[in-house]
């Protein structure tokens, strides 16, 4: 497009003087930052990393309120398409390459940011967050503490700028509101306040109660489950809890809200993708290529997780020489009974909504019943050729920290913010199954106003083309959609609405009042 | 293998083909010298002010056409000859069709202002407005100010594309109120004041005379009648409405009005001729409809009806209960049903307004029946089928008053206005009584 072709260059989305100002003030916080890093020692580190911190918090809410301030209270996503940093030009590649190199020094090289080993004190960033932590929970920084923080920073001061951005959208209000509460509280505060508790003769495992196995997928390890139960009724209490989040509650509020409970209320990568990565929304691929891709890839990492989590499990279970109800082939049997009668529930109930899928759904059961006997023919040591703990070490290397953390969020600024809760979440990918399946939640389209403007397809970052549906006069219901509501939010005709209602009639797929006479309607659905 | 060829890939012409293709078998081309493919009109702004890209207003992957065997063309048609089932393009080279579908849209009305074809001067239609708006007003340093002349749809959609760039805007409007023709009285003023809320230079009940050239034919400034004033402008957008887009068809022998002229099937004087959409005036309006309707909605009825003619089904236009919507900076506005500006002889309205002055509703109702006829709503969304229904089972006014939540549409935890307005109207009718 014939986009800017004045000579005195395009003055329109530049920077205010204010931004420049907040923006100075953020990079002062990050410069001192990147000073500790390199080992710049300061005297007073409580006195340096209140002002780093304050600066970047006060510079983000700044930056991010002085560019709604003037306008009034809507839909302001002026200039989006035109920025560099919004339309994967310049600054959005050095910023993803930066998020990257980040994440890879942070799984990989934690040394550079001055964790040493046990015992030694450390040095560098992370010797800057030591006060911090040790207010909290006592203990010394480690570099994860350090992403915590900055995690948690994220999604609180992102979200009150999406707050401020939303201000006339009660739904989205409350909704922010409610995964910076998860982050601060759940995700940052609490494991750490817990961690107070240990003792020599008594531990618990890190746990944030917010964030379910298969989503937490080292959650049934052995050194936590052993320590679970060595912590008494608590950990027993935790241990259960955890089992109960995946099979029990998440389950049942599917069941009421659709996956968004989870996803765009409570979750943290969620939390992370809805403020931080709310700039970034609209570059998710909406083509069909994408989702058939977007099938594959999710579904194969739930088969693997669950591969993963039933040999890791299996191979510390005893048999019943122990004297344990819950042996090896108890809990081999009890996966294959669970996974049978979803199958077979599915296959039964839901035959007519799933049938395109059967094929697909029966493959993954099959790989996964297959692996189940390979383990019980091995005895848990080995799986067909592969090692049980090279399975476990690969799925945490390669999902957990390169899918997740990587390219998930350093690639934000290319290819969406939601790329990892789209393509590899096993956790977004069972709740959406449910929520496709057997869920009271869907996206209705009223009626015939849709103009098919293409703004909810654009905004949505699960990659959804909700327009397909919406001009058809089609409720959406798809397994990937959060909930996150943006659709609604930027449809100039006040066209979808994110309802709980009845299962029936939930899915319509003829085509309905699109203003016409019924007879013709009548005409068009015989067909 | 009969030949479908159809003039226009808006969304009337697409509609047909798209029906057509679900319908039978038969070949079909679609001629546009606009674009390479659909998009939606009504997103155009959207692409201006940075919220879409081109691509994005594609509502079907560029695949899409091949895969369901719809021909594409690209080509400017410059004259349809009826008699010979021929059409001529701008390039000289010809096609034959067996039956002809014309779906050309609309062009921006001009007046006869003088200085209406300077350069600086436009419409905002196509794509082709798109991308000279693009020029004439990159930015607020090549154009200081812009006059819009005509307050519709189209020209405060103009006025806020512009003042994303903060380029400053001065409206000019015919009516004493903001699209005051469509709007009763309390509804325009709400959107009066929201258009000066986005520092707009709003002026009503005034006309343009004429817009003044500089050296090398440029717009410069224009003269306002009522007042003689000159106000400089580097941009006129011109969006007092439009008119059906039928110059090519002057000499085809036929017939036009301000439109093609259609019966109820959309069939011209020529058995194997069809027009709809913007272009088409209907000899027969149903109800209180407009002869000719340049509206997406009814664009998109008239080409699935086309679809079931032209595959041996002979139907006919039969739209249902009048509905539209459009968007006023950040206040929607929908309506169902039939709102006039006045109440008609035997009518009543009866209008809520919230205290932020961004929120009403009107409703229309017969003062001695007291059937529901229409309601009109600001900044509240309302269910489209609950309406429908209502309409067609001709409910009351105090049944729709009463029953309101059931329209309820807005986002969820969205504060309720339903007590508000009953309580409004409760004490209003003790006034009266």
């Amino acid at each position: 497009m014939a986009h800017n072709i004045s000579a005195t260059g395009d003055t329109t989305y530049t920077l205010s003087l204010q931004q420049k100002l907040a923006t100075l003030l953020g990079f002062a916080g990050l410069f001192i930052l990147a000073l500790a890093t390199f080992n710049m020692s300061f005297p007073n580190k409580t006195f340096w990393l209140t002002l780093s911190l304050g600066a970047i918090c006060t510079g983000i809410v700044w930056f991010g309120v002085n560019q709604y301030q003037n306008k009034t209270a809507g839909i302001k996503n002026d200039g989006i398409q035109f920025k560099s940093l919004t339309s994967r030009g310049f600054l959005a590649w050095m910023l993803g390459i930066f998020l990257t190199g980040l994440y890879i020094v942070l799984y990989f090289y934690p040394q550079y940011l001055g964790l040493t080993a046990q015992g030694e004190s450390n040095t560098g960033l992370v010797a800057l967050f030591d006060p911090l932590s040790k207010l909290l929970s006592g203990n010394p920084a480690s570099q994860w503490f350090v992403y915590g923080t900055f995690y948690t920073i994220a999604v609180v001061f992102f979200g009150i700028k999406f707050i401020y951005k939303y201000r006339h959208n009660h739904y989205q209000r409350l909704r922010t509101f409610s995964v910076m509460f998860f982050q601060l509280g759940f995700a940052f505060l609490i494991p750490e306040f817990m961690s107070r508790l240990n003792s020599d003769t008594f531990s618990l495992p890190y746990y944030d109660l917010k964030n379910i196995w298969p989503l937490n997928h080292y959650n049934f390890e052995q050194y936590r489950v052993d320590e679970f139960i060595s912590a008494g009724n608590i950990g027993i209490a935790l241990l259960i809890f955890g089992v109960a989040s995946i099979f029990i509650i998440t389950p049942i509020l599917t069941y009421k809200y659709g996956k968004r409970w989870y996803c765009s209320w409570v979750c943290g990568c969620g939390g992370l993708a809805e403020t931080a990565g709310d700039s970034f929304r609209h570059l998710s691929d909406k083509r069909l290529v994408a989702w058939k891709i977007e099938r594959w890839v999710v579904h194969s990492v739930v088969v693997f997780v669950v591969v993963m989590t039933t040999a890791v499990i299996y191979s510390y279970l005893g048999d019943a020489s122990k004297g344990y109800w819950l042996t090896r082939n108890t809990f081999l049997i009890g996966v294959a009974v669970l996974l049978t009668s979803v199958f077979a529930g599915v296959m039964i109930f839901k035959r007519n909504e799933f049938k395109k899928d059967a094929k697909y759904g029966a493959m993954g059961y099959l790989a996964i019943i297959l692996v189940l006997i390979g383990l019980h023919y091995f005895q848990g040591s080995q799986l067909f050729l592969f090692e049980t703990e090279t399975l476990r070490s690969t799925y945490g290397f390669l999902i957990g920290s390169i899918f997740a953390g990587v390219i998930g969020t350093g690639f934000y600024p290319i290819f969406g913010n939601r790329v990892w809760c789209r393509m590899g979440c096993p956790m977004a990918a069972i709740l959406g199954f449910q929520q496709r399946l057997f869920s009271k939640f869907r996206i209705t389209t009223n009626g015939g106003q849709c103009i098919s403007c293409g703004n909810c397809s654009t905004y949505c970052e699960m990659g959804i083309d909700v327009r397909a549906y919406a001009q058809k006069g089609e409720n959406i219901i798809r397994s990937s959609c959060v909930g996150c509501g943006i659709c609604a939010a930027v449809c100039p005709r006040g066209v979808l609405k994110l309802e709980n209602d009845s299962m029936k009639g939930r899915i319509n797929p003829n085509e309905i009042l699109l203003g016409n006479d019924v007879d013709l309607m009548k005409l068009v659905n015989e067909k | 293998m009969e030949h479908i060829a159809i003039i226009g890939n808006g969304i009337a012409g697409v509609t047909a083909a798209r029906h057509i293709r679900k319908l039978s078998d038969k070949k079909i081309t679609i001629i546009s010298g606009e674009t390479d493919h659909f998009f939606s009109r009504t997103a155009l702004m959207y692409i201006y002010m940075g919220h879409m890209k081109y691509e994005h207003t594609k509502p079907y992957e560029d695949w899409f056409w091949e895969k369901n065997r719809i021909e594409l063309k690209k080509a400017w048609v410059s004259k349809v000859t009826p008699e010979e089932n021929k059409l001529t393009f701008a390039t000289g080279e010809t096609m034959h069709y067996d039956q002809l579908i014309i779906a050309t849209g609309s062009k921006p009305n001009k007046f006869g202002w003088p200085g209406q074809d300077l350069k600086g001067v436009q419409g905002l239609y196509s794509k082709q407005d798109l991308d000279l708006l693009e020029e004439n007003a990159p930015n607020n340093k090549i154009c200081k100010r812009a006059v819009i002349v005509g307050g519709g749809l189209i020209g405060i959609e103009l006025a806020e594309m512009l003042s994303t760039r903060k380029i400053p805007v001065t409206f000019l409007v015919r009516e004493k109120d903001f699209w005051g023709n469509v709007l009763p009285e309390p509804n325009a003023k709400l959107i009066n004041n929201h258009i000066k809320e986005h520092h707009i230079d709003l002026r009503l009940g005034v006309n343009l005379k004429e817009i003044l050239s500089d050296a090398n034919g440029r717009a410069r400034a224009v003269i306002i009648s009522e007042t003689g004033e000159e106000i400089p402008c580097d941009l006129v957008g011109l969006t007092a409405g439009v008119n059906p887009n039928i110059d090519f068809l002057k000499d085809s022998g036929i017939e036009l009005g301000r439109g093609v002229k259609v019966n109820r099937f959309l069939e011209t004087n020529f058995e194997n001729v069809f027009a709809l959409g913007d272009c088409a005036e209907h000899q027969e309006p149903t109800g209180e409809r407009r002869s000719v309707e340049a509206v997406w909605y009814t664009g998109r009825m008239m080409g699935e009806v086309v679809a079931q003619t032209i595959c041996g089904n002979k139907t006919a236009y039969k739209p249902g209960h009048w509905f539209n919507s459009a968007k006023f900076f950040d206040i929607e506005y929908q309506t169902y049903g039939w709102v006039f500006p006045q109440p008609r002889e035997g009518e009543n309205h009866f209008h809520w307004q919230h205290p932020d002055g961004k929120k009403c509703i009107t409703i229309n109702f017969n003062s001695q029946s007291r059937k529901f006829l229409g309601i009109n709503t600001f900044g509240i969304r309302m269910r489209h089928e609950v309406f429908d229904r209502w309409l067609s089972e001709e409910r009351t006014f105090d049944e729709v008053l009463e029953n309101l939540e059931q329209a309820h549409f807005d986002p969820e935890f969205y504060k309720r206005y339903e007590k508000d307005i009953k309580q409004k109207y409760k004490t209003e009718h003790k006034i009266n009584a």
